[in-house]
């Protein structure tokens, strides 16, 4: 048979088969190699699974489709570093499912916002931006704060998440790992069978929202934005030590 | 087709009346029917949800501390609506009708197909509700949460099974152009839907659920499913309906066979590895972004390919654009898209991208494609169809250029304003002063971003406004129009 276009119009099949293989090729060769690639997540000390309070903080900032307006991914620019802080490093975010490094800023990046503001800023600003940043075009979000946060399947949402490979811990040796990996504060914070309790005492310790008597969205979307970049310490590393994962 | 209909369209019109009810028994409209209000109801829904969030942007208060309709929760229902509501289903309505005239058969399964009627609208709806609710996966024109994830995928099979089929049982030695563009769009759409949403419920009875990848792999799986979701659903698929509407209402052949199918395979080829130049400078592989902006180049020739394919064909009857205001809008379309497959390549290189990406030029970008190429191959297409399926012409040939004319204007206004503030931006963003110091704070540029906030949901109000004189003028169109004596005809034939 010579191989002719007009046989491929001929025949249903035919056309199937090789525009399955015309379109499934550029996948194969970018994405695959990607979750086999030692060097496409470097290897960086403090990066660690979020702790339930943030997690359901990271949840809201998911249902409240922040990521539209807002990146987590900062560039390897002068003037990035100058206005975020240092470019942001794959590592940083493979505890992240999904990603959130967003497409758009119509507000500022916050992949490193964690620290820069305080709890209190945070509060006032995500229930009425305008009366900190006058020209800001943010909407309020005045039912954080009225609403209590829901934690009754924070263990459901940590075991799916433990499927997806995050150690969060649910036997004694997972746990003695997570020691081994995060050192012993972390690892508790890790563990699933003490999520309700674990994200009581952050929520009621940090006071996020700077209303004691309750645990409201509010502390859980400020317990994460506060947390944002602050994992990795680069004072350890060299400043070209990160290039070569480039 | 004479030189006389053609200074005439309304007399292609009656000349398709007497066509279309001639072969009615041989046909599904039904569906084709159904599908083709949908559009438009999902046009103008849509359409006005991105008003509505534009103006958003412009005057903050329209937020009204509403959680259902803050920007954050309604822009995915923009997006929903627009593309899976309106174009999804422009696509179901032309590719029924052109792969049933183009293989001279009736459809595969009159109840696949009507299950894909709605199914595709339940989709639509409970993605919106669902977003409205604050359901959202977290991942650019892939928001639905898992359940609705699964009834898309049923639906999308049913929809591979009944345009498979139908090609089968053609009539016609030759499957045409128009739906190797349609089968690539259904089989890639597949392909992407399943594996970007690959993910785990918390409990079977929850909505929520966590992506299966996380950071840059699930970075580099989301922008793969994005930029194909614009390369198959939003563009081979159109030009699917391109190949069959644009040589119709020329009534003249395809310029090139022969391009057609060069650019045809070229362009299935090439799309799928230009996702990563959504990603570049960010933390995935150096050579993921250079290998994308790469083929992102190369998809230009391909994209012209077809642009010219589409615009000669109308070469010997220039004329039409002088008379034909459906003729128009085809061909504005391909300009639109012969635009903004240039703007593309132009953005994927890395250091235009390092300006333009996270500013407003790439909402610019999406909607010089959307609105210029996607809405108007879709508005032209549709005003050759109407009046086939409901056996009259259209109510008003007028209406059809006020349409064009307030629709052109619109995303003129648009993207204009888009091009100025999203520079403005990336500029701004990057200034120093003498001292090495960034010029600006962040919020400098949201601020003067805003006159042209202003302008873009005007461009949009005009967009908008278009797409309800449309309504309208189908509106009276069907009212005019006769399917139950159609039908009728249709059962006293079966009957027989």
């Amino acid at each position: 048979m010579k191989l002719k276009h007009d046989n491929i119009e001929r025949n249903v099949g035919l056309l199937l088969i090789l525009t399955m293989l015309a379109i499934s090729a550029g996948g194969l060769v970018e994405i695959v190699p990607l979750f086999f690639i030692k060097e496409t997540v470097e290897k960086v000390e403090g990066v660690r699974p979020y702790s339930p309070l943030e997690l359901r903080g990271r949840d809201i900032y998911i249902r409240e489709g922040c990521y539209l307006c807002h990146s987590q991914m900062i560039r390897p620019f002068r003037d990035e570093a100058l206005r975020y802080g240092h470019y942001s490093l794959a590592a940083e975010s493979k505890y992240d499912h999904p990603f959130q490094w967003g497409s758009k800023r119509t507000g500022p990046d916050l992949a490193r916002v964690g620290g820069k503001y305080s709890n209190e800023w945070h509060a006032q600003h995500l229930t009425a931006p305008r009366s900190l940043v006058p020209q800001s075009i943010m909407p309020n979000y005045p039912w954080l704060g009225k609403t209590d946060l829901d934690y009754s399947d924070i263990t459901l949402r940590m075991k799916a998440l433990r499927t997806t490979g995050v150690p969060y811990s649910e036997s004694k040796a997972e746990y003695e790992r997570n020691v081994k990996e995060f050192g012993e504060d972390v690892a508790k914070t890790l563990v699933i069978a003490d999520a309700e309790k674990n994200l009581v005492t952050q929520a009621q310790l940090g006071n996020y929202d700077s209303n004691p008597g309750n645990i409201s969205e509010l502390d859980a979307v400020i317990a994460y934005l506060q947390v944002l970049g602050t994992m990795v310490d680069f004072k350890k590393y060299d400043d070209d030590y990160f290039v070569k994962f480039r | 087709m004479s030189t006389a209909s053609v200074a005439n369209p309304s007399s292609i019109d009656s000349s398709a009346t007497l066509a279309s009810s001639a072969v009615s028994e041989q046909y599904n409209y039904e569906v084709i029917r159904k599908f083709t209000i949908m559009t438009l109801v999902w046009g103008a829904v849509g359409m006005f949800v991105g008003l509505y969030i534009a103006s958003e942007l412009a005057y903050p208060f329209l937020n009204f501390d509403i959680p259902y309709i803050t920007f954050g929760r309604l822009r995915p229902v923009h997006t929903g609506t627009v593309i899976f509501g309106f174009g999804g289903s422009a696509l179901f309505a032309t590719s029924y009708y052109v792969v049933q005239r183009t293989c001279q058969t009736r459809l595969f399964s009159d109840g696949m197909a009507s299950f894909t009627f709605w199914g595709w609208q339940a989709v639509i709806v409970c993605a919106a509700l669902g977003n409205m609710f604050g359901y959202s996966q977290g991942r650019e024109y892939a928001e639905m949460e898992w359940p609705i994830d699964i009834l898309i995928e049923v639906v999308w099979v049913t929809y591979l099974i009944v345009f498979v089929a139908t090609l089968m049982r053609r009539k016609q030695p030759h499957i045409y152009v128009a739906n190797w563009f349609y089968l690539a769009f259904i089989l890639a759409t597949a392909l992407l839907h399943t594996f970007n949403n690959l993910a785990i419920p918390i409990s079977l009875f929850s909505m929520k659920s966590y992506s299966l990848f996380s950071g840059a792999q699930d970075a580099m799986t989301q922008w793969w499913y994005g930029h194909n979701a614009v390369g198959f659903f939003l563009t081979a698929a159109f030009l699917g309906m391109m190949y069959y509407f644009v040589p119709k209402q020329a009534g003249k052949p395809v310029y090139s066979y022969r391009l057609s199918v060069l650019h045809f395979w070229a362009i299935i080829f090439l799309y799928m590895w230009a996702g990563a130049h959504h990603l570049h400078w960010t933390a995935i592989p150096d050579w993921t972004g250079t290998l994308a902006a790469t083929f992102s180049i190369m998809l230009l020739l391909p994209s012209w390919g077809g642009m010219i394919n589409g615009i000669l064909t109308l070469s010997g009857a220039w004329d039409k654009l002088r008379t034909d205001p459906i003729m128009r809008f085809l061909i504005v379309a391909l300009s639109f898209y012969g635009m903004s497959t240039f703007e593309g390549p132009m953005m994927s290189l890395k250091d235009v991208n390092a300006l333009s990406h996270y500013t407003d030029w790439t909402i610019g970008h999406v909607h010089s494609g959307a609105l210029g190429w996607v809405a108007m191959i879709t508005f032209g297409s549709l005003y050759h169809l109407v009046p086939r399926l409901w056996n009259t012409p259209m109510h008003s040939q007028k209406l059809i250029n006020v349409h064009f004319w307030l629709a052109t204007v619109g995303i003129l206004l648009y993207i204009v304003a888009m091009w100025i503030s999203g520079i403005m931006q990336g500029l701004m963003w990057r200034a120093f002063d003498d001292f090495g110091n960034l010029q600006y704070s962040f919020v400098e540029a949201v601020a003067r971003a805003h006159p042209y906030y202003v302008m873009r949901a005007i461009g949009g109000a005009s967009f908008l406004a278009g797409m309800l004189v449309m309504c309208y003028n189908m509106f009276r169109t069907i009212r005019e129009g006769s399917t139950e004596v159609h039908d009728q005809q249709y059962a006293i034939a079966s009957a027989h």
